[in-house]
């Protein structure tokens, strides 16, 4: 359970960071360091074994939460306990604080950051889920230049996102939802402990309008698949109903064509599809319900 | 092999040391600082037993290599007994409350509780239980545990303030 050997740099900025990427030779395998909390276990296993860490941790640009109107840009470098604790997250974003509540564990949160979440990819992790549902635009830079990556198609399968090796995720930008009416957010999930890995989860965003119909729903299910799932066909079917039981149980029979659960130590692909159904249920009507409580508050 | 330096602080005391760079926290804290009161359990970041402060906030120090900490402040359960080194408050309510059995999880259990009662002095059974659940203990079943961190509570609240 010891880590291979590695050389290890300390970077002050991005630019440094990005030119040790670049200068890779042929043989290296070099890898970010934001907080370890995935990479440190995969390279205490093995299962990882860059020969360079480049640690981030001092890059100052790289931490910090921008709410700049409709849009939340989260530094990759920023701790998931300054996201939990973020009012301003909770205001704008609050799908997000959920989610982040159920990442680990409080040891893990102080270090773990949500560029680090994304950039690992576990299909069963909640910042790459709640990313994926709200449809936030990541940014990467590297030694040429920076690009703009849509979430959809991010996550290529387990642990392997469309971030190239010689590039460094900086920012997330999380859209905030305009429209008039009132928000409502839930997030659940089954795991063998508190905290730990997610069996499955499942997360939904509504809004209710003025009669409290369904003006907008994102809906989405986690370890399912090789990455989060945003269950498109069930936002479509919620959207402009009632959010009524004929229109939830419509909207969750859409979900087994949706995903595609592996059976492991932790359950069955059946067990995954029961599941699923279930707590995106729960999400879907936990989510209205609270979307009519902001609306008495 | 590489080896880097690291400088960092432990307990208020700095240390010094050329290390190589796959050396985890706890490794440091134990083989180079010569603080055993951290125990090491499954080195990937899921018992709990390494817990530990960096800059006063709880993390696992499996999951952290030394050379991560080069400048920040690490403190140890060595830094939660009184200065004649007996048992402190909280290490000495576990004692009163029968909180351990085989011991293993007790240091990760009481950096955890520290870092709990600091942040909320009267913490509900819920809370507790909340913020233990990172650190597993395989003998004890818990109770006296949260029994044990409420007693510190107690305690904590009722002694006069340090100066």
């Amino acid at each position: 359970m010891k880590a291979a050997e590695f050389d290890y740099f300390r970077v002050k900025s991005l630019e440094e960071a990005c030119q040790l990427l670049a200068d890779a030779g042929p043989e290296d395998e070099r890898k970010i360091i934001a907080g370890g909390q995935t990479l440190v276990p995969l390279m205490a296993m093995r299962f990882a074994r860059p020969t360079h860490l480049i640690d981030i941790a001092d890059v100052a640009e790289l931490a910090g939460i921008d709410v700049q109107g409709e849009t939340v840009v989260v530094g990759a470098m920023t701790r998931q306990r300054d996201v939990e604790r973020s009012s301003e997250i909770a205001a704008a974003l609050p799908l997000l604080t959920k989610a982040v509540n159920w990442v680990g564990h409080q040891q893990t949160r102080n270090r773990g950051t949500v560029g680090g979440s994304i950039a690992h990819g576990d299909p069963s992790a909640e910042i790459p889920l709640t990313a994926a549902m709200l449809e936030a635009t990541l940014i990467a830079r590297s030694a040429t230049g920076s690009r703009d990556i849509p979430i959809d198609g991010f996550f290529e399968g387990a642990m392997i996102t469309a971030i190239e090796p010689e590039e460094i995720l900086t920012e997330i930008h999380f859209p905030v939802w305009q429209d008039a009416g009132t928000l409502g957010t839930a997030f659940h999930e089954v795991s063998s402990r508190q905290s730990d890995f997610a069996v499955v989860s499942a997360a939904a965003q509504i809004v209710r309008g003025g009669d409290g119909a369904c003006v907008r729903a994102a809906v989405g299910v986690g370890g399912c698949a090789p990455g989060p799932v945003k269950l498109r066909a069930a936002e479509e079917i919620l959207t402009g109903t009632a959010l009524d039981e004929t229109a939830i149980e419509q909207a969750l029979d859409t979900i087994d064509a949706a995903i595609e659960p592996d059976s492991d130590l932790h359950g069955t692909a059946d067990y995954r599809r029961r599941v699923a159904r279930v707590l995106v249920g729960r999400a879907i009507r936990d989510a209205a319900a609270d979307a009519l409580q902001e609306k008495a508050a | 092999m590489i080896r880097k330096d690291v400088s960092l602080t432990i307990n208020g005391r700095a240390y010094s040391a050329n290390i190589p760079p796959r050396l985890t926290l706890v490794d440091f804290i134990r083989d180079e600082a010569n603080l055993t009161g951290t125990h090491v359990g499954c080195e990937h970041g899921v018992c709990g037993a390494c817990t530990v402060h960096v800059d006063g906030v709880p993390v696992r120090s499996c999951l952290m290599f030394a050379v991560q900490a080069e400048g920040h402040e690490v403190s140890t359960v060595e830094g939660f007994t009184e200065p004649d080194g007996s048992p402190g408050t909280l290490q000495d309510s576990f004692w009163e409350a029968h909180a351990m059995q085989c011991g293993y999880c007790t240091p990760g259990m009481i950096m955890t509780a520290a870092a709990l009662l600091e942040e909320d002095p009267d913490p509900s059974e819920e809370n507790i239980r909340e913020a233990i659940s990172g650190n597993l203990c395989r003998c004890t079943g818990y109770q006296q545990i949260t029994e044990a961190i409420a007693l510190a509570a107690k305690r904590l609240k009722e002694e006069p303030a340090d100066a």
